[in-house]
């Protein structure tokens, strides 16, 4: 398996950026070259949707299909380098107690509920509503056309050899945390996901933690 | 059966049109081995566009045949499959740049190929995109019609030679007025080192709407769901029904 569990170094206490973000929530940061970047599933499997773009030029961003290409492997781990659109690593994964995180599940909207679920689940909070809110508060003409599929950290998203897409139960657990270093001016979008019809957050979607240190 | 368009798609270009709702594309890989990339817009507002993680999701697979359909990301069905005697569509694997092409097959030039230069799949969507006022900002995950890039256990990619054979062909009914973004280019992960992409042939004609019965519309309930939102936007857009 393509489990690569590796521990960080990093003291909590001396982080620069230490927040807690509830679910449901959205959040947007700018990261500089070398700054280290945390995010901690606090009670486990829980979902947390994330898309990083250059910050000095935001039409390059994140890439799933370069990131997957990159390193011939559709889960990312330690070691993982996130790629752009442009072919280029904009983060690189140094640490990881997960294990396995996805990318090619996508983020939850209101319609694509009222797909997946029922045409009467159109009002219940989903991940594309905080990632538009978060970018509309961000500014800079940010909006739907900038959401490309996205990572969802701490989300096990089995593809089997027959082709077939599983939704399995998550492999993180309370604490466990993913961290990667910036490789370039990083603009990072999260929506810590809402999602109560299905699995991904075990039913409960929960708060995680996110932490920056700066380059040292 | 109205035919509005036959032409073979030479090795190395991109196209792009706008097809009507209940219009029909086939696209057939006239010596083997094509790699077809594709992207999908709504013709009228093309913010709303392919979803790979939204038709992957709904359907519970990670690759296109027949019955299955392409989803927007506003949870709406941009076309159906119809046909497919090929097999296997990726959709996980994306679309190669200039650096890579050039990696793989060399300079490959204007200034010494001329209209044989080594077309990259990146750059023609660009090149049609903004066509449409579009650009960077639309190049989403894609289609790679005729493609098959397998995924073990560990999650390992593995391209599959042979996928598609010649004469294959895969048919594309639209549920929405579409714009429709082609590139006949290698897939990114095809080892062979020799730029030769083949022709493959287009032929788009009228077709009509899927009726109650319909193999992509009762394929899943997901399907169904997502064909009632596709004929309320018809609704909303002045259509029929």
């Amino acid at each position: 398996m393509s489990f690569r569990l590796q521990e960080s170094a990093f003291d909590p206490r001396q982080a620069a950026v230490d927040v807690t973000l509830p679910a449901g929530q959205g959040w947007t940061h700018e990261l500089a070259p070398g700054d280290t970047f945390r995010i901690v599933d606090l009670e486990g499997n829980q979902a947390v949707d994330t898309l990083f773009f250059n910050s000095r030029d935001v039409d390059e961003r994140y890439s799933a299909t370069e990131t997957i290409r990159a390193q011939g492997n559709i889960y990312l781990s330690t070691g993982t380098r996130l790629m752009s659109s442009e072919g280029r690593p904009l983060l690189t994964i140094v640490a990881d107690t997960c294990g396995r995180h996805d990318t090619l599940g996508g983020a939850c909207s209101a319609e694509s509920n009222q797909v997946r679920y029922a045409l009467e689940k159109k009002y219940m909070h989903n991940c594309r509503d905080s990632f538009l809110l978060a970018l509309a508060r961000y500014g800079h003409g940010m909006g739907k056309r900038d959401l490309p599929n996205n990572i969802n950290f701490f989300m096990n998203v089995p593809v089997t050899p027959a082709g077939e897409l599983t939704f399995a139960d998550g492999v993180s657990g309370p604490g466990r945390y993913v961290e990667m270093r910036a490789d370039t001016e990083v603009l990072v979008l999260i929506s810590n996901c809402p999602q109560l019809n299905n699995p991904c957050n075990a039913y409960n979607p929960t708060p995680v933690r996110l932490l920056v240190w700066p380059k040292g | 059966m109205t035919t509005h368009l036959h032409e073979m798609l030479r090795g190395g270009q991109a196209w792009s049109r706008r097809v009507a709702r209940h219009q029909r594309l086939r696209l057939r890989d006239v010596e083997g081995r094509a790699c077809v990339s594709a992207l999908f817009y709504n013709a009228r507002d093309p913010i709303e566009r392919y979803n790979m993680p939204d038709t992957l999701k709904a359907q519970f697979t990670a690759f296109l045949t027949t019955g299955r359909v392409l989803f927007s990301d506003m949870g709406r069905v941009l076309c159906s499959i119809v046909a497919d005697d090929c097999g296997w569509h990726d959709t996980i694997s994306g679309i190669g740049g200039a650096e890579a092409a050039a990696a793989r097959f060399g300079e490959g030039s204007y200034q010494t190929l001329r209209n044989e230069f080594h077309r990259n799949g990146r750059d023609n969507l660009l090149v049609e995109l903004g066509k449409h006022g579009l650009g960077k900002r639309d190049v989403v995950s894609n289609v790679n019609f005729f493609a098959r890039v397998a995924v073990d256990d560990s999650g390992a990619l593995a391209w599959i030679p042979a996928n598609s054979r010649a004469g294959a062909s895969v048919e594309l009914r639209f549920e929405m007025d579409t714009l429709v973004v082609l590139s006949n280019t290698p897939h990114p992960l095809d080892p062979d080192a020799r730029y030769h992409p083949p022709p493959v042939e287009l032929l788009l004609g009228d077709g009509a709407p899927a009726p109650a019965d319909d193999r992509c519309r009762l394929s899943r309930p997901e399907n169904g769901r997502g064909f009632a939102l596709t004929e309320a936007y018809a609704v909303e857009m002045g259509g029929r029904l």
